[in-house]
């Protein structure tokens, strides 16, 4: 654990996870989403949570983001808020 | 906008009170917090068990992995069958058998936006793709078989191993990945995961012992003692999770990208 | 300051940005109007959870909860030379004597080889976010078949529009 590493990753994170929400065309917050669950797959690495990282890299980052791509591609991109 | 006004106090009315708590929170990373040593005067926390004596336990370097599947199965056991059911629950919300039903293109894409057989840009990413797959899959199966000893296990692998018919559903189309893995096949794998699972469990109890108590297995197995006994049994029941997450995860993308027609994904 | 800093900053900065993260994802459940939006909230808020278990679990200088194998099969070794017979010094290192001189009792042979716990992360928060995680993304699907359904059935996943329709009187769909 270190704690510059980990001081910058958190900070990154809430900025990761304020922009996927405030991102109006849906389909760039499913990436942005995507990004923000790389980010806290490295850091759970970087906490020596090795399993947790990699079931996170292979879910968070590769199949949720390819499910809320294919609910947006099927409904509406565009979002009021 | 009242609305945003009332979440945002609400929001800040209890982060502040949780950020007023964390104050009591032992310091981050201290290797005698409660959860890592247990409170004082009490009994020692479970987790020392798990690192002291699990290796002696199983015979498995990787602690997660032997606390996954063996102190905690029956634990991982109801966890797979969650995913089951969402499997099913997807089943039951989105998919339609009617042929006329749903079949009208979505209004807010054009032509423009969907993928036309023959197109060029397709052949370029279909022949990375097929290229690339074997080499996902082989390193699935390794993520499952060798979860004893690096990170990695069932769900891990599992995960994987669907990714890999998602990635070929997005670099094709749906229909060429519902060839080499269909509806039929991915639910009778999920559910056949499930059943190994419990098998073990059962199997344990037709040889006397408790519900997934692994060391009785030792007769089966022909070890010399119930250490690699458990061992090999947490290699089993890996592969039975494996089984349900790869025939889950692709489930519930073959429904979600096709709206439950399971005929024009992606 | 500098003791502020240790005591307050440094010590607690994982669980500040758990609570942050936490309500960002509250905020987007109970604000936000598009239901894509709610459901990256929640998301957000399952990490948040996963990384305050994660935190608790952290120990400093510790390594990773994978055990090192020579190290057992060192002490294995130590633990055999006491019974002294020569064949099982030889090849004490193959996999098939290690399993067999387990015979001893395996209580006996824990101890040949205990592990200090303050030395490796504490795995149990690790185990119970490890089925957390894909449990969630297979709820995560069931929600968006919902969002899908919703869709399907009343054109909008704008909750202010859904509320107008079905106060409208166009609740069969």
């Amino acid at each position: 654990m270190i704690f510059a590493f980990d001081i910058v990753i958190l900070i990154f994170l809430v900025v990761a996870a304020l922009i996927a929400l405030n991102v109006k065309d849906l389909l760039s917050a499913s990436m942005i989403f995507g990004i923000y669950g790389f980010l806290i797959c490295l850091l759970w690495a970087e906490m020596g949570a090795v399993d947790v990282a990699f079931t996170e890299a292979a879910v968070g980052a590769g199949i949720s983001a390819v499910l809320f791509i294919t609910t947006v591609y099927n409904t509406r991109r565009r979002s009021s808020d | 906008m009242i609305t945003k006004v009332l979440a945002t106090l609400a929001v800040v009315i209890t982060g502040a009170l949780l950020l007023y708590g964390t104050a009591d929170f032992p310091a981050f990373g201290d290797p005698h917090s409660p959860a890592s040593a247990g409170v004082e005067g009490g009994a020692p926390s479970i987790s020392q068990y798990y690192i002291t004596e699990s290796y002696g336990d199983t015979k498995v370097p990787n602690l997660v992995t032997s606390v996954l599947a063996d102190y905690r199965g029956y634990d991982t056991m109801f966890e797979t069958v969650v995913i089951f059911a969402a499997g099913m629950a997807i089943f039951a919300i989105l998919r339609v058998f009617r042929d006329e039903d749903d079949l009208e293109p979505n209004p807010t894409h054009t032509q423009g936006d969907r993928f036309i057989d023959g197109d060029h840009s397709r052949i370029i990413v279909g022949t990375t793709v097929r290229l690339v797959v074997p080499v996902i899959q082989l390193f699935a199966l390794y993520v499952v078989a060798h979860g004893h000893h690096s990170p990695g296990g069932g769900f891990q692998g599992g995960v994987i191993l669907g990714a890999s018919f998602i990635i070929i559903a997005l670099a094709t189309d749906l229909g060429n990945a519902l060839s080499r893995f269909s509806e039929k096949s991915y639910f009778t794998l999920a559910a056949v995961g499930i059943l190994i699972y419990a098998g073990f469990g059962v199997l344990c109890q037709v040889l006397g012992s408790d519900f997934l108590d692994y060391g009785v297995l030792q007769k089966i197995f022909l070890t010399d003692g119930p250490e690699m006994a458990r061992s090999h049994s947490m290699l089993g029941v890996e592969v039975g999770v494996a089984f349900t997450v790869t025939g889950i995860m692709f489930a519930i993308y073959a429904n979600l990208s096709s709206r439950g027609t399971l005929k024009s994904g992606l | 300051m500098a003791e502020f800093f240790q005591t307050t900053v440094h010590d607690h900065f994982n669980y500040w940005i758990y609570v942050i993260l936490m309500m960002i994802g509250l905020w987007a459940v109970i604000a936000k109007k598009n239901f894509i939006k709610k459901l990256i909230g929640l998301s957000i808020f399952q990490t948040a959870i996963i990384l305050f278990y994660v935190s608790i679990g952290v120990k400093v200088g510790a390594s990773i909860p994978i055990l090192h194998h020579d190290d057992h099969v060192e002490h294995a070794a130590v633990h055999e030379t006491p019974h002294g017979s020569d064949d099982h010094k030889v090849d004490h290192k193959a996999d098939d004597t290690h399993a067999a001189h387990d015979d001893h009792g395996h209580g006996h042979h824990a101890d040949a080889h205990a592990v200090s716990a303050d030395l490796i992360a504490n795995p149990l928060p690790h185990v119970l976010m490890l089925t957390a995680i894909v449990v969630g993304v297979a709820t995560l699907g069931v929600a968006l078949a919902l969002s899908q359904r919703i869709f399907k059935e009343f054109g909008t996943l704008e909750e202010n529009e859904l509320l107008e329709q079905l106060k409208g009187g166009n609740v069969d769909g």
